[in-house]
């Protein structure tokens, strides 16, 4: 693996994925390059999540392929599924911590599940891990005693726990104070650049996304709308991605869902 | 969605398509046996959990049941002057029918509803799609412990039930009403049969673990995942696992009649 570097761990190829009906992703193709933080943007209900779990194989693409490193996620069987789950990592949008165990034995979970190392080179592997996000103080608390920018921190050590090759961060920014939101944007980055590894990020947080990334992936409609460094986006004239980057309530994406015009609903109150 | 006939195909298709996962996910507990009792922490865990919780309700029920069945089973037994068979009628009434369903009834309400709503909220939290994003499988390393520690909770509690339940019946009958003591205990070690009887109530409890274990995990691992799921779950689980007790207490009963 260390030797084609040059190859992207996560390719996308023409992915179609939606529900029911309504498609969410019509025919999406990006790569993540290696060792590089790639965020993942658009709009609320885009498909951003949806391309996570198609890359942890938690759903299948009715479409196209997923490829992580090589491997084509939504062919494999459950052992092959499973295999190369072990190299990645995933932060849920609001830790999905084990509410029954400690913040250590939360952290020490995937290691004593795939692991048999001794219990004091678990406690080791823990505390190092928990250090790196800061909350080694906090490992005797429970999830229900801790903030939940703390929480999502318990679950970056824990997605680390294995030291993957692929972290994915769904929303890691929603809903943490000034603070908390910088420390984790540089904690993403820190982490990425010291531990070697992959990033995805699945964020709405434009200024914060976009000091932390180096490559941007916009998507709109069920397509990619842009693709490039930050600067590259940002300079974009798409109107699409212009709306989106400026943050403008009306462009090509509407404020209001669609259904009955305004005069149609509204009139046929008066009537009634 | 007006059409009932299309109502009657959506619905069938529906229950169809339940009934299919729930048999999958059957199969695929049963096949877990060796896992899991590789691991037995996790099933002694649940066993604990499950089983020493439900203890005090368990214990006062079959004291109570049995006060009664003291008092019924006199009422009936002095008409024939065969009063010192009371302790035989009681013993029989439990081991072979009162333990095992009403401990069931009991377990499904004490121990099923908190492994729906434990696995529901799970669910909800996210934590089983964790749990398989870190390459570990919620059934193996959550269902499966479950169920076979209810499995093994089951039939210990309704012993319990029936041995508690027989000494109620003899506070009542003895103490109370005055039959000799003598009669009470040898009439029900002479007619209680340990394979028929005790063996019928064995089978019988197991089976009922089975049954109101399954059900719970089942209607957890459905729920959706929401406040409102995973309290419709909960009753859920209640619901169909008495009733399915009560039916398979018949079918027990009648396949262990023919024998």
């Amino acid at each position: 693996m260390a030797f084609n570097d040059a190859s992207p761990l996560v390719e996308c190829r023409d992915l179609r994925f939606g529900y029911g009906e309504r498609p969410i992703l019509d025919g999406v193709a990006f790569t993540v390059p290696r060792g590089k933080v790639t965020a993942l943007m658009g709009a609320s209900g885009g498909g951003k999540t949806t391309v996570l779990r198609l890359v942890g194989g938690q759903v299948r693409a009715q479409a196209g392929q997923l490829l992580f490193d090589g491997q084509d996620i939504g062919a494999l069987d459950r052992d092959g599924l499973y295999a190369a789950r072990r190299r990645m990592g995933m932060l849920f949008q609001f830790g999905a911590l084990f509410t029954d165990l400690s913040v250590f034995d939360n952290v020490a979970f995937p290691l004593r599940e795939h692991t048999a190392l001794s219990e004091a080179l678990v406690r080791d592997i823990v505390l190092m891990k928990l250090n790196a996000v800061g909350l080694r103080g906090a490992r005797d608390l429970m999830p229900a005693q801790i903030s939940g920018g703390m929480a999502r921190r318990v679950a970056l050590a824990r997605a680390i726990a294995l030291d993957p090759e692929l972290i994915m961060y769904d929303e890691p920014f929603a809903g943490l104070d000034p603070i908390s939101l910088g420390t984790s944007a540089q904690l993403i980055r820190r982490l990425n650049d010291t531990l070697g590894i992959t990033s995805i990020v699945v964020s709405h947080d434009l200024e914060e996304t976009f000091r932390i990334a180096d490559q941007v992936i916009i998507l709109a409609n069920g397509r990619v709308a842009a693709q490039g460094t930050p600067a590259q986006v940002m300079a974009s004239d798409d109107p699409l991605v212009r709306q989106f980057v400026h943050a403008q309530p009306e462009g090509p994406v509407h404020f209001h869902y669609p259904g009955p015009s305004v005069d149609q609903d509204f009139s046929a109150g008066l009537r009634s | 969605m007006s059409n009932p006939l299309a109502r009657l195909g959506l619905g069938t298709r529906t229950q169809l398509a339940n009934l299919g996962r729930g048999a999958r996910l059957f199969l695929r507990l049963l096949q877990l046996a060796g896992p899991s009792l590789r691991r037995f922490g996790l099933v002694r865990d649940q066993v604990h959990f499950l089983g020493n919780y439900s203890l005090a309700i368990i214990g006062v029920s079959g004291l109570f049941v049995g006060f009664v069945l003291g008092l019924q089973g006199y009422y009936t037994l002095q008409r024939y002057g065969s009063s010192e068979a009371l302790g035989l009628l009681v013993a029989l009434s439990l081991v072979r029918e009162l333990g095992p369903v009403i401990t069931a009834l009991l377990f499904a309400g004490r121990a099923g509803t908190s492994l729906t709503a434990e696995i529901g909220l799970m669910k909800a939290g996210e934590q089983l799609s964790a749990m398989e994003m870190m390459a570990v499988d919620p059934v193996r390393r959550i269902l499966a412990p479950r169920f076979w520690g209810g499995l093994i909770a089951m039939p210990l509690l309704a012993a319990v039930f029936s041995a508690v339940g027989i000494l109620g019946g003899y506070v009542v009958g003895v103490l109370m009403i005055g039959i000799d003591p003598g009669a009470f205990w040898s009439q029900m070690q002479g007619g209680v049969d340990v394979w028929k009887d005790v063996g019928n109530g064995i089978i019988k409890s197991l089976v009922f673990g089975v049954t109101v274990t399954f059900i719970a995990l089942f209607q957890g691992f459905e729920a959706q995942p929401t406040p409102e799921g995973v309290s419709r779950a909960t009753t859920r689980t209640v619901v169909v696992a008495s009733l399915a007790v009560l039916a398979l207490d018949f079918v027990l009963t009648a396949l262990m009649f023919s024998l």
